[in-house]
């Protein structure tokens, strides 16, 4: 199989991915993850804001054949999740039983192995979400 | 303006190719749809095509098939936009055409998929989702619709069952066809006991991984006179758009919107002159169930919220007020992603000339939508009869 994930390319993400790093512009619009341009008015006025990775599901699905190089963690749970702040990302849930998950869920950010390659032994962490630890 | 019209419509069999590779799909496809035309040369060639590279280990389509059709030293380029990849070749031959730099321009959708591994195909697949945001999280593509379909059902209150009905009617029409990959009706209840790929879409939700291409020949009307090709084989390119979308689902405004659908839609239709009251027949981009229902609704066919109604109201079938997937749709005929949006053309082609084996009565105007991506790149053709 190629290679398809190099360091340089991951290391380029990696304040996004482990601290959940997003824009906001001059008229306030949050997006997530960071972009040079307010995808909602165009302001190029955009400085960093680290998210608090609080959310809730807003829908989910169950990978049951995944791309290759994620075989060994199937089946798994993918959701779309609403950030308090706003913006709305796609990750994994973890630490859930699958009957559990629904609409409206609250969950939390968490830092997680995301990823294994083999080959080269280059490991991939990155924010996944489970429901919040009390 | 010059005027568009096609004049050659030709395909192979959509299906598990295991004797053919990409280069004799598409050489055979070309040759029929000249052969329709009754021309022997083109002034120039697009390709629709979209993961030839990591599929096959082949790109530079337009040398490879100019070169391979004998087709002489003409310019040819591929043309990429995901799964609307030959909605968009098709779009960039009559822009060709109707500019006047070109006229006879021929255009090939292909796609070989059956030559990798099926997780290596769902990898490939998933590369016209956004590589860093959707792939490293393990997305697939079915996982993204489900995403979307789980939400469509939860915020108006649909069932598989609802969404079944939209893969029943392209299996019954496909039945009839041909070239298509699945030739058999199926039940609601095949549908609903197939395996889960992604929950709650399931297998019969989802179109197969398949081979398969398609070609048209694009001219001008005063052209086709000088060339002799009877005027019974013309179908004009009345209308055209394609507009994109955020490339992230996770992005997207409006999750339940397919907003480059609508603002595709609106440019084909006003180039076409026409609404969606006058097109006859509808050729949507059904790759799963629930993009059938959300595009019905971009075309502005149905309501917002209402295009699953639309199925389980009958009212998608051959002989009802919206037919679509009149040949079996990308469910049953089969979706060789950059093919499909010429197999697409090349059935608008067909029944507009009265020649298709599910023919809608009378049909005089047909659109063709094509989606690349999770909705992220899409084109609206617009077909009339000459
Ligand atoms: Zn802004």
């Amino acid at each position: 199989m190629a290679r398809p994930m190099q360091v340089s390319r991951y290391w380029r993400h990696f304040r996004e991915k482990y601290r959940l790093i997003g824009g906001k512009c001059e008229n306030d619009h949050v997006h997530f993850p960071k972009r040079s341009i307010c995808p909602v008015c165009g302001s190029r006025n955009v400085e960093e804001i680290e998210l608090s990775g609080k959310g809730k599901v807003i829908s989910w699905t169950i990978v049951r054949n995944p791309p290759s190089g994620f075989e060994y963690y199937k089946p798994f749970p993918l959701a779309l999740i609403e950030l308090e702040e706003g913006p709305v990302v796609l990750a994994q849930l973890t630490d859930v039983d699958p009957e559990e998950i629904d609409f409206g869920m609250e969950v939390e950010v968490v830092t997680k192995k995301i990823r294994e390659f083999e080959e080269d032994g280059i490991i991939l962490y990155g924010y996944k979400f489970r429901p919040p630890v009390k | 303006m010059r005027k568009a019209v096609i004049i050659g419509a030709g395909m192979t069999p959509v299906g598990e190719h295991w004797k053919l590779g990409l280069r004799d799909l598409a050489v055979e496809a070309l040759l029929n749809a000249m052969d329709d035309a009754g021309i022997d040369k083109v002034d120039s060639l697009y390709v629709g095509n979209m993961i030839s590279g990591p599929f096959v280990e082949q790109e530079n389509l337009g040398a490879l098939i100019a070169d391979w059709a004998g087709l002489g030293n003409i310019p040819a380029v591929k043309i990429e936009a995901a799964c609307a990849s030959g909605g968009a070749a098709v779009q960039e031959g009559v822009k060709a055409v109707l500019s006047g730099l070109e006229d006879v321009v021929a255009v090939v959708g292909v796609e070989k998929m059956t030559d990798a591994w099926p997780s290596d195909a769902t990898r490939y697949l998933a590369y016209a989702a956004d590589a860093e945001w959707e792939l490293f999280h393990g997305a697939s593509f079915v996982a993204l619709n489900a995403l979307v379909m789980r939400y469509y059902m939860k915020t108006y209150g649909y069932t598989e069952e609802d969404l079944a009905l939209f893969a029943v009617n392209a299996h019954s029409n496909g039945a009839k066809n041909p070239y298509a990959m699945f030739k058999r009706p199926i039940k609601v209840e095949t549908v609903l006991k197939s395996p889960y790929v992604a929950d709650p879409l399931k297998l019969f939700d989802a179109s197969p991984v398949c081979d398969g291409s398609a070609a048209v020949i694009i001219t001008t009307p005063e052209k086709a006179k000088e060339l002799g090709v009877s005027k019974e084989k013309w179908v004009e390119v009345a209308g055209m758009g394609r507009a994109i979308d955020t490339i992230s689902l996770a992005s997207r405004e409006d999750l339940l919107t397919l907003k480059a659908a609508k603002v595709a839609a609106e440019r084909a239709y006003r180039m076409a002159g026409v609404t969606a009251k006058d097109i006859d027949f509808f050729e949507v981009h059904d790759a799963f169930t629930v993009m059938a229902a959300l595009s019905l609704e971009a075309l502005g066919v149905a309501k917002k919220g209402e295009g699953a109604k639309l199925a389980r109201e009958g009212q998608i079938a051959i002989d009802a007020d919206y037919p679509i997937q009149t040949m079996g749709g990308l469910k049953a005929r089969g979706h060789p992603v950059g093919a499909t949006g010429v197999y697409q053309t090349v059935e608008a082609v067909l029944q507009l000339r009265g020649e298709a084996p599910s023919q809608v009565p009378d049909a005089e105007i047909g659109l063709t939508q094509n989606i690349g991506g999770t909705g992220s790149n899409i084109t609206v053709n617009v077909f009339r009869r000459v």
